[in-house]
């Protein structure tokens, strides 16, 4: 499966998020369920999914879907 | 990386500007400030040749007064304190200031703890988060902190009770390397010291964040020394960091160096202390009022500040750290508190 497929399947898992809503623009605290607790749970989510460990700095610049996609190819995950 | 480099005279040297340029700023930006500003005699365009003579302001007055820098439209985040009266401060980001506030607190950590997130144990409950729209203050400070770590696991059961199997668990499967603790001080005490005592748990390889004062610890007559002496020897811990902050200067932590001996400032921030009734600075190891002073609130007037504590300056340039080297030694009695702010509503009048 695609990486962006596969991301957003784990963003709407991870935060819970009813069907329908438009993954590829979601920002943190965009809603409820981003806050910084979901960030937690969303977090550990991608790292499960995608076996890699982000530092730090990764997890508190991970402010948007996109960003997170980017953060993933960087991190040498295959399209 | 740390920011932990500045010794006495260049950290002077470097805030000095700095703060003045947010003074007129925050003074541009602010109605309710440059009335503040004014009614203490501080017109624009003030000179001035130390930090010490920055003008200051008690942080009681976030409590009242509507103190922001930025357009209604653009505030991202209101920060609230825990207040014992039922009055909170109330501090407003901009999406800029939240996200440079969450930088430099995590610049600041990372001098401890690395760039690598840790397994990471919390020493409070599962049961924090458990009201997911409005945990306390309690709840908020341990997410913060949740960043830093990874495969978080809880000291606490959702009956508040310790959970000896689960602090087992998390030792077999990571204690063999560095792990990441934090807890609010006397919780760490009362909960994971006399835990891992009891039971013979190695905490050797741990790295202890803590904060929250000593109050709930005076009648263990355990301060500071004795909290790193016992976790040392009974346990193994040696890594531990106390640090002191609050939401009116949020990111900003002042950190303990790595061999105690008291907190340090960051490159972006200083404290002076200063005598209760002439406001003047006082000897170091002289005890008094602590002012806290950091170049990072630009969304609000928050980077001069008088707090309701005491402390004391133990020495400058002359620890583990450049800089102050102090200690916090407690809260101020309330009606000098009050008095804090009721000075400066004088000088107002």
């Amino acid at each position: 499966m695609p990486l962006t497929e596969r991301l957003r399947t784990v963003f709407a898992d991870a935060l819970q998020l009813p069907p329908g809503t438009d993954v590829d623009q979601l920002k943190y605290r965009d809603i409820e369920q981003w806050d910084s607790l979901g960030h937690m749970t969303l977090v550990a989510a991608i790292e499960d999914e995608f076996g890699v460990q982000l530092d730090t700095d990764q997890v508190i610049d991970l402010s948007s879907f996109k960003v997170a996609a980017d953060m993933l190819r960087d991190a040498g995950v295959d399209e | 990386m740390t920011v932990f480099t500045l010794t006495q005279p260049e950290r002077e040297a470097r805030l000095l500007p700095e703060l003045a340029e947010l003074t007129e700023h925050h003074r541009a930006h602010s109605p309710e400030y440059a009335r503040l500003l004014a009614a203490l005699g501080h017109g624009p365009g003030t000179a001035y040749d130390t930090v010490a003579d920055l003008p200051w302001l008690p942080v009681r007055l976030f409590k009242h007064h509507e103190l922001r820098s930025i357009p209604a439209g653009d505030v991202f985040k209101v920060l609230t304190s825990s207040g014992t009266t039922g009055d909170v401060s109330r501090i407003y980001l901009d999406r800029d200031a939240a996200a440079l506030q969450q930088r430099m607190l995590s610049v600041t950590m990372q001098t401890v703890i690395g760039a690598k997130r840790l397994p990471m144990l919390l020493v409070d409950t599962v049961s924090l988060f458990k009201n997911r729209s409005s945990f306390s203050a309690r709840g908020a400070g341990v997410l913060g902190m949740m960043n830093f770590g990874r495969d978080h696991v809880f000291v606490l059961d959702e009956h508040d009770q310790p959970d000896l199997d689960a602090v087992k668990g998390f030792l077999a499967k990571h204690g063999d390397q560095p792990f990441l603790i934090f807890g609010f001080t006397f919780m760490a005490w009362q909960f994971l010291y006399e835990l891992a005592r009891d039971n013979g748990l190695d905490l050797s390889n741990g790295i202890l964040i803590h904060s929250g004062g000593w109050k709930k610890l005076a009648d263990r007559a355990v301060d500071n020394d004795e909290f790193r002496r016992r976790f040392a020897a009974d346990t193994g811990l040696r890594r531990i960091h106390n640090f002191y902050g609050m939401v009116e200067q949020i990111g900003l932590t002042f950190l303990e160096g790595p061999d105690g001996g008291g907190l340090y400032c960051p490159d972006f921030s200083d404290v002076i202390v200063r005598d209760p009734h002439t406001w003047e600075p006082v000897p170091h190891g002289t005890p008094g009022v602590v002012e806290v002073i950091s170049t990072l609130p630009r969304s609000y007037p928050g980077h001069v500040l008088l707090t309701e504590d005491r402390g004391v300056i133990h020495g400058v340039d002359d620890g583990a750290w450049p800089g102050k080297r102090f200690s916090i030694l407690g809260r101020l009695p309330r009606a000098e508190a009050r008095g804090c702010s009721d000075t400066f509503s004088e000088a107002k009048a």
